[in-house]
């Protein structure tokens, strides 16, 4: 499925990876030496049978996840994936081959042979050859995810306790069933290219999260409030709690230290209170979106239209094209949004889902303007897109998720930068006469050219002149994404940023998961479509 | 070794495996696959490859202590390895009180999913085959984006209380968007089969350029409730969420659409149109499927709504085992029967209405009603006086299936569809449904 995967108790990622030992994953990774001669191996074949241009990754993927539902822990599961992917350009083509648990030069060589002859096969079929933006080779160099404690190197029972005391509190403060789940990710990329590339990086990525279930027996009424944790790309030091990465107000958020336990009794009360909420009466309101919330509206209606693939065609069959066409970037005065609105694209936020050396086709990461007051300016391109835009490089976001699967070009981080004028949360509510606070991500949905869309969330607030008015449930707004970028009144200053994210982006075909934040400080949004969801069976 | 391993084998591998076995129980699972694919746009070939992989997961138990641990290398050194370090995570791991020992030896219905055509499959196939799909797109200034991949494997398993389950199987999925130079128009196919003969890339092409010249120029209708006629591929999208959500453990829990007040489930209650039969049988010739689960139970032939009423659920073995039921594992594969009528009679029966060839972006609004959102794409038309008069722009709906099936008036011949949401196959017909929900309109073409 295009667009992020749907639940958060969904594993696609996981489901194929394949159980280890837990020693296995702190084993160090495979030797530089080694793997740069198993590289060397597969760049000469694919020369030698003819290819104009190879790139090889070695990867070695490690995950974790420990799941548990009340009392028990239901799960723990080591996975580990190691292999090979070769691609080249033959006759003006693409070609890509895997191959599982290869560890000798023949297996190489082998696996950049028949990437080349795939070429062969499909260049008959290319009226224009492949052209690829010039990048400079690196040579041998490394990136390592910056954490204070690594994920792994914690003991299972650590990470089961406190899940299981997560969901203690939950129960505790009234929730009648609770699941929760720690992911733990570490990709081992190896990158070699006939462009003189030999890069070696180590990535961390970290997701705690829950789902609590309150239900009303009289009714058979039940409701739920998911965890409003953030995937970073940190270690365990994710998960210390620390006064200063809290965000108070009518419910608590996070923001580079998460509060498990202190979010699952608040969840649990909160999932009970919203049995009995208001329903919404469906009409226009100003949303004052957090940024837990926003998050997933910009990923959807930012981040993806200004794919360049998407905007070229080359994502039509499955995920779409865009709206945001070559001529109203062209045209320099393409109203996006208001001029409140700045969207960043970048691949270097410290403790983001995106943050990398460089990129898997050897390009180094950087940081770009995608809408600046309001005008579209640039798009999310590669190697073989940049002369499309008339650009000289690569913006350095082409990533494959595993060593299985060819790269392509997938979302960089996308953020609204923070508001210039101070302005707090509470400020930015004083002002609101009819509105509804969000928070949290809930349902999403939006067209394959990403004009109307449709959000949920976890907790919506009603706003009455200026004051917090209670509880709502039942609430989903729908908008154009033109009309709801323009809608955009005011963004808190950057006191207020934090970033949210996915781990389960999926695009491509085959689909490919790929992990991004996005960051943003709460921001309104005036005169939007407000619908109640409330049915019967 | 081969990849990909025959019965036999795969049998005297797990043997080997169980060999090195020191624990109370062990439970050995293995596959092996290999695929190849095509993936074109603005048609010209952009990405395409190859993957061969294999793995090999052993679970170890000590009464309910249990670890699991794999392996991609099959040497005898590597498989001890193995299953030694699963016996060392299980002497590490709590209890876990919902753990089930593993299941005696089983009988399984005979499936046949693998066909040789399919897995004869190669590069050159994969070319010639998107040629004749580009060669119709491209005379006919057409914009093609397609992706075309097969698949053959088989899975494993075996047990140290003697149970067995081998299952090979092969598939090709096909599916293409074909939009007008100009966007105005655009219109999709998608064909899933597990034999390649089946597979016609030149017809299927052809449909979706008639749907794409078809959808040109759409009009925009008010939103509201319309009489609609879903074809296959636009109803199992929203079919699949009643599918996912058979588990009698949710229901019972009181956290599902199939939960009721009290503490109760909805099995054995009428909650869709008496019309409406939904079941599983891994040996139907258009959808073979595994005959076994992945905890090796057999795959039967079983109801889950008939006359209109749940007949089953399904019960993990721990659940089973606490209500003192039978377990009835996740279905391999899902059908719906339908009736006798054409596309071309429900059309013709339709006064006023809307066919929906294509929906996109499923997702749930609230798992109580099972209410989902998602929107009309890649062709939508409106009918009157039983005729297709002209192409509408695409809908935003917010509408639950089970309301949906409640409101059926009628059912088409069944067909083999590849959900777009899911790339899972199923048995689907095409369904006549009165007052569907649209909420919004949408600019997308």
């Amino acid at each position: 499925m295009a667009g992020l995967g749907t639940g958060a108790f969904m594993l696609p990622g996981f489901a194929t990876g394949r159980p280890v030992s837990p020693e296995a994953l702190l084993m160090p990774g495979d030797d530089v030496e080694v793997k740069k001669r198993l590289a060397d191996a597969a760049l000469n074949a694919a020369k030698s049978k003819g290819a104009s241009y190879a790139d090889v990754r070695i990867g070695r993927y490690l995950n974790q996840y420990v799941t548990t539902r009340e009392d028990k822990v239901e799960n723990i599961v080591n996975t580990e994936s190691y292999g090979v992917g070769v691609r080249v350009i033959a006759n003006g083509c693409w070609g890509f081959a895997a191959v599982v648990d290869a560890k000798s030069e023949a297996q190489l060589a082998k696996a950049a042979e028949e990437a080349v002859a795939i070429a062969k096969a499909n260049a008959k079929l290319m009226k224009e050859p492949v052209q690829l933006a010039a990048q400079k080779g690196f040579g041998e160099v490394s990136w390592k995810a910056p954490f204070k404690k690594n994920a792994f190197e914690i003991p299972i029972k650590e990470k089961a306790d406190l899940l299981l005391s997560v969901n203690d509190a939950a129960m505790k403060n009234g929730a009648n069933y609770v699941n929760s789940i720690l992911f733990q990710v570490n990709e081992q990329k190896y990158f070699a290219s006939t462009d003189g590339s030999y890069i070696d990086q180590d990535i961390h990525r970290i997701w705690p999260l829950f789902n609590v279930t309150a239900i009303d027996p009289k009714t058979g009424k039940f409701e739920t409030r998911r965890s409003l944790s953030a995937p970073m790309g940190m270690g365990y030091d994710y998960l210390q709690s620390n006064p200063a990465d809290k965000v108070t107000g009518v419910t608590t958020r996070y923001n580079k230290g998460y509060d498990m336990l202190e979010d699952a009794t608040a969840a649990a009360q909160q999932a009970k209170e919203k049995l009995s909420a208001k329903s919404v009466e469906a009409g226009k309101y100003d949303l004052v979106l957090d940024p837990s919330h926003l998050w997933l509206t910009i990923h959807e209606s930012v981040g993806h239209p200004l794919e360049l693939d998407r905007v070229l065609g080359y994502e039509a069959n499955f995920a779409g094209t865009s709206f945001a066409t070559l001529d109203k970037w062209q045209s320099k005065n393409f109203q996006y949004g208001s001029k409140q609105v700045n969207l960043v694209a970048d691949k270097l936020q410290p403790g983001s889902l995106g943050a990398v050396g460089w990129d898997d086709e050897g390009v180094n990461t950087k940081q770009w303007d995608l809408v600046k007051d309001g005008v579209l300016v640039n798009y999310q391109a590669i190697r073989d897109q940049a002369h499309i835009i008339g650009a000289k490089e690569s913006h350095g976001c082409c990533y494959a998720d595993s060593w299985s699967s060819v790269q392509f070009q997938r979302m960089p981080n996308v953020s609204l930068a923070a508001g210039k004028t101070p302005l707090s949360v509470d400020e930015m509510i004083k002002d609101v006469k009819k509105g509804i606070y969000i928070i949290g991500d809930g349902s999403f949905s939006i067209d394959q050219q990403r004009y109307n869309f449709q959000f949920g969330g976890q907790l919506y607030y009603e706003i009455k002149d200026g004051k917090i008015a209670g509880m709502l449930k039942d609430v989903a707004y729908q908008s154009n994404t033109q009309e709801f970028w323009n809608s955009c009144v005011q963004v808190c200053d950057e006191r207020d940023y934090r970033l949210g994210g996915s781990f389960f982006d999926g695009k491509g075909q085959p689909m490919q998961s790929s992990a991004v934040s996005h960051g943003s400080s709460t921001a309104r949004f005036n005169g939007v479509n407000v619908i109640n969801t409330a049915r019967k069976i | 070794m081969a990849i990909i391993l025959t019965e036999a084998e795969a049998k005297a591998l797990c043997q080997k495996v169980l060999s090195y076995s020191k624990a109370d129980e062990c439970e050995v699972n293995i596959l092996g696959e290999e695929r190849g694919n095509l993936r074109y746009a603005r048609n010209e070939v952009s990405t395409s490859g190859s993957l061969i992989n294999q793995n090999l997961q052993v679970q170890s138990a000590f009464g309910k202590k249990v670890g699991v641990a794999t392996i991609d290398e099959f040497s005898d050194e590597s498989i001890e390895k193995v299953v030694r370090r699963a016996e060392e995570l299980a002497r590490l791991a709590p209890e876990n009180p919902e753990y089930v020992s593993v299941l005696e030896p089983q009988t399984y219905l005979k499936s046949n999913g693998f066909f040789e055509s399919t897995a004869g499959v190669n590069p050159a196939y994969r070319a010639d085959a998107v040629a004749k799909s580009l060669d119709l797109t491209r005379s006919q200034n057409m914009t093609a984006a397609g992706f075309l991949e097969n698949q053959k494997g088989y899975s494993a398993m075996m047990n140290s209380k003697g149970l067995f389950a081998y299952y090979p199987s092969t598939s090709v999925n096909f599916s293409l968007t074909v939009r007008t130079p100009d966007g105005k128009g655009s219109g999709y196919v998608a064909k899933g089969y597990s034999d390649v003969t089946k597979l016609d890339t030149a017809a299927a092409t052809k449909i979706a350029i008639q749907k794409s010249k078809g959808s040109v120029d759409a009009k925009a209708l008010e939103p509201g409730k319309y009489t609609v006629i879903l074809e296959p591929t636009a109803a199992a999208v929203l079919l699949e969420n009643i599918f996912f959500n058979f588990d009698a453990r949710s229901a019972d829990e009181g956290r599902s659409f199939l939960s009721k007040a009290g503490g109760k489930s909805k099995l054995n209650e009428k909650i869709v149109d008496e019309r409406v039969h939904i079941y599983s049988d891994p040996t139907h010739p258009d959808l073979p499927a595994s005959p076994w689960a992945g905890d090796g139970q057999a795959a039967n032939k079983i109801n889950w709504i008939e006359n209109g009423v749940v007949k089953n659920l399904v019960y993990s073995r721990f659940w089973a085992q606490k209500n003192n039921v039978k377990p009835v594992p996740f279905p391999t594969n899902i059908i719906m029967a339908g009736g006798t009528a054409s596309m071309e009679e429900l059309i013709k029966s339709t006064q006023r209405g809307i066919l929906v060839t294509k929906l996109w972006y499923i997702r749930e609004v609230d798992p109580q009603t099972l209410l989902l959102t998602g929107l009309t794409r890649d062709g939508t038309f409106f009918i009157e006086n039983g005729v297709i008069k002209h192409p509408i722009k695409n809908f935003r709906f917010n509408e639950s299936p089970v309301i949906m099936l409640n409101n059926l008036e009628t059912l088409g011949k069944p067909e083999r569809v590849v959900s777009t949401e899911t790339n899972s196959n199923y048995l689907i017909p095409p369904m006549k449904i009165r007052e569907f929900t649209f909420s919004s309109l949408s600019d997308a073409v």
